[in-house]
């Protein structure tokens, strides 16, 4: 700790000692609810007195390190490597990262209260960019970039007191920092309360950022950062844990009926506000922003760029939960979406599942047609019904399968260079006439979600599917009405 | 310019023939001695605006001061492998085994396979990387020459290929940022592989980060009230708060890349490229 830090602490103390007093009368006399206000919290853990040393266990998302279990403070030794790496965005798509730790998030630090940090920032010697780190959980000029600010193949220590207990997002601070943050240059650091906080049975982590590509959602390739798309904040992915599907399929959170569960959720943005929400769940109690405030029955917690939420819930029925940003196309069509399954048995109290589907019948149940489209006359050739086709299909089915055709990964499958379309063209146009239900593979990848019917005109249907096998590397395909209705009728034949 | 190019060659001539020699026999693998390009007398726009005095004796405005740069010359690529080995021969003090820690860390050419042999990661082609400001300025000093200031380092890596001033085009900032962000690779390609710009110099963006000779000074304004706060002006937000250009990404991350230095410092994708004044004055030292 230099001089004028020294100082500064100094000048912090007289001032919180005067401060301390007039809260802590306020605190007794009756808003305790929360163990305290942080200046007086701050002011006793600053008089601590440290013992021992330690190196800080650190983890890679969605893990977080044990709960700390010691009863005084001590000298934390936390060592973060800073790589630069090319890693997956999303299928199909690359991006360089710049990480701490090397991947997206950083590394998840865990400290308690009062503990003294000696941190070392390494800046990889493959590494094209000097780096620093601004932790929000520092008290001191710049959270610490202003003394770590790292050349490549080098590395920088400067020490913090954990003066604050709660959730804090750290980041790299190099100009241009939007940069830095947009490449992925953030994670969460916890400081634990004194008394440490209340056992439950899961903890994860997870942080969401957003990412602004120089290619649309779904363009392949490695994507290069594009400043004009940051500077007017509109990302092409929003994403939990730096790639679209780090939390869905075989990487989903798990836990088991009955179980309580913490989610440390951070947001590293650069620019968006996330409105986190798990589809399923209500939160029983919520670190409002990471700090002290808490809530509790909270359906969507704010969660600002730069910040965090720590929320608390227990699992009372079998399924999968999904986690969303709520700002709703994010999650629809920029990624940010992730999976928290939870096993065990059934509660019908709790949820009952579907109890019984019965055609509802309005009016006297005469059978309705419901958005049949004005005819018009049949399509003249091939380049017409593609034409034709790409219209119905941004109306009717880009909002599954994508715009660029990529779908969704574990939830939409591709038509872009699909197998399973060019493989079968009659069951292709089944599928357009009659949904789809069940397991399917494509391209190497099981799906297993519900399409369901179109009502769709022959003539739509055929331009629809024409359309897409002359799109994105499909096998060129026409398809005509008159092969429409052969398959309708096959399938009315069939009795489907 | 012409005495100083003799005043070089006597100096050189005087150290010794035979190291003469030396040189030629390195240089002749990497195509001849490194060519020199005049860059004529401008203005530079600095990223960080300037505080100069207001009306009011308390007040500092900020303004966008453009620097002159005289006119000077520049190599028209980075010093290479191959170069910088001819060099270490005859100042055997330079050597990996042999130079102090005070003027270059421990990862000094570290590449190299040994103290006069570049070896794969180190083609003889390819721009040194791994060398400190000290080394660089020994280098460029041995031969009579410099390491260009920032001013007109920035001069000179302002011009694409056909225009001397490119930095109000967004397309090109756009490309100079693709080539920083990319991860530095092993093994660097040889000097004259990215692109030749209006003024015939190579290489100025997409190759390796080159010292400049004032590259700790970006934050010092003279104006010592003004420089209390200047250090943090790189940081966060603040980052951005005296730029005379906010969309300029490029020219943050040198700045930055400067900031994060220190002389004796080497890392493994920083080399240099010499400089030197042309048409000095009579009686006035080059």
């Amino acid at each position: 700790m230099n001089a004028s830090s020294l100082r500064f602490f100094r000048g912090a103390f007289v001032t919180m000692a005067v401060a301390g007093l007039t809260w802590a009368l306020f605190v007794l006399s009756g808003c305790s609810s929360n163990g305290g206000s942080n200046p007086v919290s701050a002011l006793l853990a600053m008089n601590e007195k440290v013992t021992g040393t330690e190196e800080a266990v650190l983890t890679d998302a969605p893990n977080v390190p044990p709960p700390i279990t010691r009863k005084h403070a001590t000298k934390v030794i936390v060592k973060l490597e800073v790589k630069e790496v090319v890693k997956r965005l999303a299928d199909g798509v690359d991006y360089t990262f710049w990480t701490f730790g090397g991947s997206v998030p950083g590394k998840f630090i865990r400290v308690r209260e009062g503990d003294e940090v000696e941190f070392h920032l390494e800046n990889h010697p493959s590494n094209s960019m000097p780096h620093n780190i601004d932790l929000h959980a520092v008290t001191g000029p710049g959270g610490g970039a202003a003394s770590s600010m790292t050349a490549p193949g080098h590395s920088s220590v400067f020490s913090f007191k954990a003066l604050n207990k709660g959730l804090f997002v750290y980041h790299c601070a190099t100009a241009p920092v939007g940069m830095h943050i947009g490449n992925g240059m953030y994670g969460l650091i916890l400081v634990e309360p004194k008394e440490g906080l209340p056992k439950v049975d899961r903890e994860f982590y997870v942080m969401q950022g957003d990412f602004y590509t120089a290619g649309r959602n779904g363009d392949p390739g490695l994507q290069p950062f594009d400043m004009a798309k940051a500077v007017r904040e509109e990302p092409e992915y929003v994403v939990f844990n730096g790639s679209v599907g780090a939390l869905t399929g075989d990487n989903a959170l798990k836990a088991k009926v009955g179980e309580t569960v913490r989610i440390y959720m951070g947001n590293g943005g650069p620019n968006l506000v996330s409105s986190f929400h798990v589809i399923g769940e209500i939160f029983d109690k919520v670190n409002v922003e990471g700090g002290d405030l808490v809530n509790t029955n909270v359906q969507t917690t704010m969660i600002p760029a730069g910040g965090s939420s720590v929320v608390e819930f227990k699992v009372e029925a079998p399924g999968t939960f999904i986690l969303v940003d709520h700002s709703i196309f994010r999650t629809f069509n920029k990624g940010s979406l992730g999976m928290l399954k939870v096993e065990g048995g059934e509660n019908k109290v709790v949820y009952s599942g579907k109890i019984s589907d019965e055609v509802y019948q309005p009016e006297g149940g005469a059978i309705q047609s419901v958005g049949e489209a004005p005819t018009q006359a049949p399509a003249a050739n091939k380049a017409e019904r593609i034409e034709r086709g790409k219209r119905v299909f941004n109306n009717v089915c880009a909002a599954c399968h994508q715009p660029s055709g990529a779908g969704l990964p574990g939830a939409f499958p591709p038509l872009a260079a699909s197998d399973y379309l060019n493989a079968d063209k009659p069951r292709a146009i089944g599928i357009a006439i009659g949904g789809l239900a069940g397991k399917v593979t494509v391209n190497g990848k099981e799906f297993n979600s519900q399409m369901p019917a179109l009502n769709l005109a022959d003539e739509d249907v055929a331009n629809v599917l024409t359309f897409v096998y002359n799109s994105w590397g499909n096998a060129g395909h026409e398809v005509t009405p008159a092969e429409v209705a052969k398959v309708r009728a096959a399938k009315k034949a069939a009795g489907k | 310019m012409k005495a100083m190019r003799a005043r070089a060659v006597v100096g050189a001539l005087a150290v010794a023939v035979f190291g003469l020699v030396c040189v030629h026999a390195a240089g002749a693998a990497v195509a001849g001695a490194a060519g020199m390009a005049r860059i004529a007398a401008g203005e530079y726009r600095p990223l960080y605006r300037q505080p100069v005095p207001g009306a009011n004796r308390d007040t500092i405005l900020r303004r966008v001061v453009p620097v002159h740069v005289a006119a000077f010359e520049v190599g028209v690529h980075a010093v290479t492998n191959g170069e910088y080995l001819a060099f270490v021969r005859e100042h055997p003090e330079w050597r990996r085994s042999r130079v102090s820690r005070l003027w270059a860390d421990e990862s000094y050419l570290k590449r190299w396979a040994g103290d006069l042999e570049p070896g794969p990661r180190a083609p003889l082609g390819a721009p040194v990387v791994e060398v400190s400001w000290f080394a660089a300025r020994a280098y460029c000093e041995a031969r009579g020459e410099r390491l260009p200031t920032v001013a007109e380092w920035e001069r000179a890596a302002t011009a694409d290929e056909t225009r001397r001033d490119a930095s109000r085009d967004p397309e090109f900032l756009d490309r100079i940022r693709k080539f920083y962000s990319h991860p530095t690779p092993d093994v660097h390609p040889r000097v004259e592989s990215t692109f030749r710009n209006a003024w015939g110099v190579w290489d100025l963006h997409g190759l390796v980060w080159e010292w400049t000779l004032d590259f700790n000074s970006a934050l010092v304004s003279g104006e010592s009230r003004g420089d209390a706060s200047l250090e943090r002006g790189l940081y966060c937000g603040a980052g951005a708060s005296n730029a005379s250009d906010f969309g300029d990404y490029a020219a943050f991350m040198r700045y930055a890349f400067r900031a994060s230095l220190q002389a004796r410092y080497t890392t493994a994708n920083l080399g240099f490229r010499a400089a030197r004044d042309v048409a000095a004055p009579k009686g006035k030292k080059p």
